[in-house]
């Protein structure tokens, strides 16, 4: 038995680590913030050098040809350090690519992907919907048409994965976004901007199949339940270090078990998810019957370990936790970012059943 | 990553499986009833018997004493084989879990070829005498006390909660040896002959109605100074050994215990005011929850496993195991039980809600036994996460002269 990510993955998450370190986290997003930029030019350029983007894409289209464990351990190390740069979107357009385009879609999107050239999108949303509802968005006689809203990252992509109506429910199209109107969505998340995508006519091609569209949601949500525990991380080890510092009543309060209990199960929720995450992580790259029900559990457990450390990390900053100034906000914020990202919470919960349900019926 | 066996670990497992479909063959069923008390005990020791004549008992344990001198792989690949089967467990995890290596790792090579053979064979059974009535998450401020008269020690005082010490023939206790030493000082382990005069065992009746611990009464009595584990003064270091294999024993979800699949099949067979129980959300939503934690804690057993087969320490995420496992135990069985409405409430012996009224019962044990909830949360957070520790204002003051705050 192998349960643990592979070595070539290991390496490649320290590396990340280390350079992210030393260019992201709290306060280049806030840069980003104030400055109102739609992302961190420079860093992204940086990225794109390091070859992050072209992490999955097959050597014969210029990437690196890397499995979901790479995947996955970027998807941690972007979450932890809230880097302002659309890799995760352009990493979530490439999966679709190498789920369903066609070998002319795939090479005509995965080298410009891989290069930085082009940055990638999911667009699906439009309201409130779940990424199983058929939208309302059409794709007619090689034309778009309809309106894409939050799309995060949707003002610096060049190119987006758009989900339209077929007799089969939602499925795929692939659009550049040349000449489409898009307008800045305001969003819970400062760092990270959304646009409104509308597409009146734009030349568009279909991308697989209905269930190939649900094949892409499994995969992001083990994608964005690493991103999750990232962040997770993050706001809990920045938790950790204020407790161990800030005293009160003579004491620090990272003595107090009110305080350090609530520490303890953001430990114990984030090790759980993280079980599910390498679980998920497993069943996608095994390309396994179980990743329905694996992406379903990491991306459930991801965000209730998000959302708990997220929130009791502001409550055990106190007063300075509610500031602007204090960096708490931002991993509160990037938790409504993850919870909206590829449909909610309540929605996997359900999923999960139904994986289960599924599984004892192929059993019986 | 993969869940595959190795190849040896392949050919381990299939020659576990095929002992195991014919040693175990009239238990690859639940019992029709629970075991009385006596049946339980009879078939335990007729079962680990026949474990050890197979060599599968102490399997990482060296073999100069007995063991099989194999990889923790190993034991982990008989534990799954042997717990698809219902085959009777519990009376020797204590002796074997954690009484029997704090006496081979503290205790002399005479100590150790006297008594590992024995509780290998399942012929001498072992409990674990530490908690007392005054003590039990604070062990160090145990008083049961140990007097030296010669080449022999004298206790007195008193145990509780021993589980199975009435079923036991030996035990390891904590006494304190020094009473004017500060707490984690003062103290001695002895390994205690549970038929020596002046040993009386009450048994407890727990709250869920069967009596698996005890009381132990110690009046006046005689241990001989070979019998004691580690020097004296350092009971404390020798009952951590003790506690460490404890903590692996008492890990993961306990053998044939209700879980998310039990949920699944009560929910699927019972009506609400609002239709079946299967399509609402609360319901969905509390079997995808306890599906996580259930199967959230089963992976990161994986992880630690995954970790020891390469040779590795396991990480910290071990630790999170029965805090998890026994408050899910006690969330789900409430859960289900409610959704039963007063059928959840009846007892209706043989009934799948019967064993989750078991379960529900049981559970609120399992949040104390072995750490309670809220030690386990101070482990992990000042061990884990580094947070600094509880203040202790009893530490560096002499045992006789501790008042309470
Ligand atoms: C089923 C079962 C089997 C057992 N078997 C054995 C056995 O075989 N041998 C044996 O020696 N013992 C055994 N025990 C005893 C068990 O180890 C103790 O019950 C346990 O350690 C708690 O100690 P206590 O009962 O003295 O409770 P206390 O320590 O008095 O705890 C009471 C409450 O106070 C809380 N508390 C205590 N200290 C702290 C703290 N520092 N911070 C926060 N909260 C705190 C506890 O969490 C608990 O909620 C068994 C117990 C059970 C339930």
């Amino acid at each position: 038995m192998n349960f643990d990510l592979s070595d070539d993955a290991k390496t490649l998450k320290e590396a990340a680590r280390k350079f992210l370190d030393a260019r992201a986290g709290p306060s280049a997003a806030r840069k980003v913030m104030d400055s109102g930029q739609t992302h961190d030019a420079k860093l992204w350029a940086e990225v794109v050098e390091q070859g992050w983007p072209a992490a999955r894409v097959p050597e014969a289209h210029g990437g690196l040809g890397l499995g979901a464990d790479e995947a996955c351990v970027l998807a941690e190390e972007i979450g932890r350090s809230l880097a302002p740069v659309p890799l995760m979107s352009t990493l979530s357009a490439i999966e679709a690519l190498l789920i369903a385009g066609s070998a002319a879609q795939q090479a005509e999107w995965l080298p410009k992907l891989a290069s930085g050239e082009a940055v990638g999108v999911i667009a699906w949303a439009e309201g409130p919907n779940s990424p199983l509802q058929t939208p309302a968005t059409k794709l007619e006689g090689g034309k778009l048409s309809g309106r894409k809203s939050p799309v995060i990252d949707g003002l610096v992509a060049t190119v987006a994965i758009v989900t339209i109506a077929t007799p089969d429910g939602p499925a795929m199209a692939i659009a550049s976004l040349e000449g489409v109107t898009r307008e800045k969505q305001d969003t819970l998340d400062l760092v990270r901007p959304s646009a409104t995508l509308s597409f009146a006519g734009t030349p568009a091609e279909g991308l697989g199949t209905a269930a190939d569209w649900v094949k892409l949601t499994e995969r992001l949500a083990v994608l964005s339940a690493w991103e999750a525990l990232g962040t997770a991380d993050a706001a809990r080890d920045m938790t950790v270090a204020y407790a161990k510092d800030r005293v009160a009543f003579g004491q620090r309060i990272g003595r107090y078990q009110g305080v350090k209990h609530k520490l303890a199960d953001m430990f114990i929720k984030a090790e759980l998810a993280r079980a599910h995450a390498l679980h998920g992580c497993w069943a996608w790259e095994a390309d396994a019957p179980e990743l329905a029900q694996a992406a379903s559990a990491a991306r459930v457990a991801s965000l209730d370990a998000l959302a708990f450390t997220a929130e009791e990390s502001v409550q055990l900053h106190g007063g300075i936790g509610f500031t602007w100034e204090q960096d708490c906000q931002f991993y509160y914020r990037r938790n409504r970012l993850l919870a909206a990202l590829i449909g909610s919470r309540a929605h996997w919960s359900d999923r999960l059943v139904r994986a289960l349900e599924q599984r004892n019926r192929a059993a019986a | 990553m993969d869940f595959n066996d190795t190849a040896a670990e392949a050919e381990f497992r299939a020659k576990v499986k095929a002992w195991l479909a014919e040693a175990a063959a009239e238990y690859l069923q639940p019992p029709a009833k629970p075991w009385a008390l006596e049946d339980f005990v009879t078939r335990s020791k007729a079962w680990q018997l026949k474990k050890f004549e197979a060599g599968y008992v102490g399997i990482t344990w060296p073999k100069a004493i007995g063991g099989q001198g194999l990889t923790p792989m190993h034991q982990i690949i008989f534990n799954q084989e042997e717990s698809r089967t219902f085959v009777p467990t519990g009376l020797y995890s204590i002796g074997l879990g954690m009484c029997i290596p704090t006496v081979f790792t503290h205790g002399s090579p005479e100590i150790a070829a006297r008594y590992v053979p024995k509780a290998l064979r399942g012929e001498e059974v072992w409990c674990q005498l530490f908690s007392e009535p005054v003590a039990g998450s604070d062990l160090a401020s145990i008083r049961t006390k140990a007097v030296k008269d010669g080449d022999e020690w004298v206790i007195n005082g008193q145990k509780v909660w021993t589980s199975f010490a009435h079923k036991s023939d030996f035990g390891i206790v904590v006494t304190r040896t020094d009473f004017d030493a500060p707490k984690h000082k003062g103290l001695t382990m002895f390994i205690v002959d549970m038929h020596a005069p002046g040993m009386e065992v009450r048994p407890i009746k727990q709250m869920s109605g069967g009596s698996d611990f005890n009381e132990v009464f110690f009046t006046d009595v005689r241990v001989k100074d070979t019998h004691r584990l580690g020097e004296v003064g350092e009971g404390w270091k020798v009952s951590l050994t003790t506690l460490m294999h404890e903590r692996l024993a008492v890990g993961g979800k306990p053998r044939n215990a209700p879980g998310y699949q039990t949920l699944l099949n009560v929910a699927n067979s019972l009506e609400t005011d609002t239709g079946p129980a299967i399509q609402q959300t609360d319901v969905r939503n509390r079997i995808a929850d306890t599906y996580i934690a259930d199967e959230g804690i089963r992976l990161t057993q994986m992880r630690a496993l995954s970790a020891l087969s390469r040779g590795q320490i396991p990480g910290p995420e071990q630790s999170i195991s029965k805090v998890v496992v026994a408050k899910t135990l006690q969330d789900m069985s409430a859960f289900a039980l409610d959704l039963a409405e007063s059928a959840g409430f009846a007892v209706e012996p043989g009934s799948d809600l019967e064993k989750l009224q078991g379960s529900y019962m049981w559970s609120a044990g399992l949040r104390i036994a072995g750490g309670t909830d809220e030690i386990l949360r101070n482990i992990i957070a000042e061990r884990v996460l580094g947070l600094p520790g509880d203040l202790r204002p009893d530490k560096d003051t002499p045992f006789s002269q501790l008042k309470p705050l």
